[in-house]
């Protein structure tokens, strides 16, 4: 069975739900609306700031700021897409007509992914050039050096996440399952590990906090991160590359 | 064709299905029977490679479901006709389906039109009734115009008309050369719909044969005698001289007489030799249903009980009546009796014949030899068709020495099971 047969089916699949035009547009309104909302605060705010705060000031990271509530939207549409499947009894009708399963779960990923991809992008793009332009004459110019990677890295970012979801719902299948364990863990768990001093090294090679890395432009002040931002985000794509491995030994070994 | 080997699956150290070996052939609906719980979803299952088989192994037209090419094109199925994302529209979900295996987007508007959906093409299934569900579901089936179909309860909530439909595709699909395969517990539907039937309880195979000998195997028919109402001593009268030539004879609720062991035109003469008038004499064919519970009634899983309503029941005022029960099925005697060839049974021996030196099963030889039996056309074929533990060649080896064995006549009536209603009422 040719993939793309599979592929045109996957995306009359997602474009035929109500839940993905939900997520997906939760997750660009709250990204675009926290980051202008955020960015207004900090340019407001920016004189009462410490001189080291000042020197470090990231306008392009500070535009991005909405993406962690953002991604928890991307975060529900990744895990959707697949577990509907299950919690429908959709997948025993899919895998009778999709006997070869590595192609099924494939398929429909790389249609997730591509959607996610492009309104992430857009998302990223959009984020930014609003969020500068609240940011008034603290923002940071498209051509700065580093400022389009990290905004390119912000589409990417929101792509990953939902990959590493849908890598997670294939392991677990069940949606309130996969849903309450990625939850709290990029919300709370990831961002105590990475602020507390004693678990803060292994923090930061948790996906979100390795994957974000790629939206810095102006490093802190006594940056002691072992890995650039491209490092970042590899490490990032190796924890989804993970997933997506377990997901697929999932689905090709137990009874659907 | 559909083509099992031993197949046997195992969840943990409960055996779902064991050792299960049949054939289905194409140009003919066969009917898949059994108890909840007896397997039949898990085999179905298996069929379409949603489960691997523990051991043993299924093929359809030769390959296994995974590795048949173009599988869609080969194979339609209903599994379950909830099994649909809620939120999507009836087309959209046939379409997303069609697109997997190539074909054509206006199939779908075809075979919307064929299950009548085409109004509600573009609701979203979420508000479907359970009949509705089932036409989707038969629709999916039918999309890739396939040889082999599969249908798992097809008649679910289904309305009468859609019964009736549904029931005339299958047929028509049969007739067309193809290969259906349904399960269903609804038996006076089986009976109408399928040729030929695979019988399972607690996951072993119990019966592979064609309806009209299932039900000569199982069970035999009677006959019904009504002597007039005003004289009741008239009754008595001809169920002494019917038991003295050799016959059963069972009451029942309304008066009227249960006779088995004797042909129809014996009855008539005793009457008269008696002088007993007859209001009724008339022949009765055991139904499927009545031979499918005795053959199951041993591979229940799930059985109900009285139910005692203790502590619930208010006091009856002095001198009320407690209610009678119903008279139904689960009560003694209520099935039709056994074949006549099975155990030996006082009432199966037909007159003149004495059961003694051929054994229980010898005796059913009798009416293919001697006189035709009018009211049990059937039963000369039926000591080749039944699992009979005598004859060791026959339709359905494993049935005899499973110990879910459950053609035991001399109990089986007796038993005062509760109601064992299939969940057809579900």
């Amino acid at each position: 069975m040719a993939a793309t047969q599979v592929i045109r089916s996957e995306w009359t699949k997602i474009r035929s739900v109500a839940s993905t035009v939900w997520t997906l547009s939760l997750s660009v309104v709250v990204t675009i609306a926290l980051g202008m909302l955020i960015s207004a605060l900090s340019k407001n705010e920016f004189d009462n700031m410490s001189r080291r705060d000042q020197l470090s000031f990231d306008p392009t990271f500070v535009s991005f700021a909405g993406m962690t509530l953002g991604q928890l939207a991307m975060i529900v549409f990744g895990v959707l897409v697949v577990s509907n499947e299950y919690s429908t009894g959709m997948i025993r009708t899919s895998l009778a007509a999709v006997p070869r399963r590595g192609t099924f779960l494939f398929s429909k990923i790389a249609v997730a992914t591509g959607l996610a991809l492009v309104v992430g992008m857009a998302t990223s793009f959009v984020t930014f050039f609003l969020g500068q332009a609240m940011l008034g004459e603290h923002k940071a110019a498209i051509g700065d050096p580093g400022v389009l990677r990290a905004v390119i890295g912000g589409g990417l970012y929101m792509t990953l996440i939902a990959m590493f979801s849908m890598g997670v719902a294939a392991m677990l299948r069940s949606p309130m399952l996969s849903l309450g364990i990625l939850m709290p863990f990029f919300f709370l768990i990831s961002n105590i590990l990475g602020n507390v001093p004693a678990t803060e090294k292994i923090g930061r090679y948790l996906p979100d906090q390795a994957g974000s890395k790629i939206m810095q432009v102006v490093a802190p002040i006594d940056d002691d991160t072992p890995y650039g931002p491209w490092g970042g985000l590899g490490i990032m794509a190796l924890w989804v590359i993970a997933a997506l491995a377990g997901g697929y030994v999932t689905l090709k070994k137990r009874d659907a | 064709m559909i083509e099992a080997v031993g197949l046997t699956k195992r969840y943990g150290d409960k055996t779902a299905v064991y050792n299960l070996s049949f054939q289905v052939r194409p140009g003919a609906v066969t009917g898949f029977l059994g108890p909840n719980g007896s397997g039949k979803s898990t085999t179905m299952r298996m069929i379409l490679g949603l489960d691997n088989p523990t051991a043993g192994q299924v093929t359809i037209g030769g390959y296994p479901y995974r590795r048949l090419p173009n599988a869609p094109r080969q194979v339609g199925a209903l599994l379950d006709a909830k099994a649909v994302h809620g939120g999507r529209a009836a087309r959209n979900h046939l379409l997303s389906l069609a697109q997997l295996s190539g074909i054509p987007a206006r199939r779908v508007d075809e075979v919307l039109g064929v299950v009548g959906l085409q109004d509600v093409a573009r609701r979203r299934s979420k508000g479907f009734s359970l009949g509705m569900g089932q036409r989707l579901g038969i629709a999916a089936a039918l999309l890739g115009d396939p040889q082999v179909l599969l249908f798992d309860e097809p008649v679910n909530g289904l309305d009468p008309e859609g019964i009736l439909w549904v029931r005339n595709l299958m047929k028509s699909l049969a007739a067309e050369g193809r290969t259906v395969f349904v399960s269903s517990h609804l038996m006076s539907e089986m009976a109408l719909t399928a040729d030929h039937l695979i019988v399972i309880g607690r996951g072993q195979l119990l019966a592979d044969m064609s309806v009209k000998d299932f039900i000569a195997a199982n069970s035999a028919g009677f006959a019904r005698v009504r002597t007039p109402d005003t004289e009741p001593q008239l009754r008595e009268k001809l169920s002494s001289a019917l038991t003295e030539a050799g016959g059963h004879v069972l009451p029942e609720q309304d008066g009227a007489l249960r006779v088995t062991g004797l042909p129809l035109p014996r009855i008539s003469d005793l009457a008269h030799d008696c002088d007993v008038r007859l209001w009724e004499l008339s022949p009765h064919q055991a139904s499927l249903e009545e031979a499918y519970m005795r053959m199951t009634q041993g591979a229940v899983d799930y059985r109900s009980t009285v139910d005692q309503k203790a502590g619930l029941m208010q006091q009856l005022p002095p001198g009320a009546q407690p209610p009678m029960p119903v008279p139904g099925q689960g009560q003694p005697g209520w099935y039709a009796p056994p074949p006549p060839e099975q155990g030996g049974q006082p009432f199966a021996a037909p007159q003149g014949q004495q059961p003694g030196p051929q054994g229980a099963y010898g005796a059913s030889a009798a009416p293919g030899a001697g006189m035709p039996n009018p009211y049990a056309q059937t039963a000369p074929q039926a000591p080749q068709a039944a699992p009979a533990p005598a004859a060791p060649a026959q339709p359905a080896p494993p049935a005899p020495q499973s110990p879910a064995q459950p053609a035991q006549p001399p109990a089986a009536p007796a038993t005062p099971a509760a109601p064992t209603k299939p969940e057809d009422a579900r």
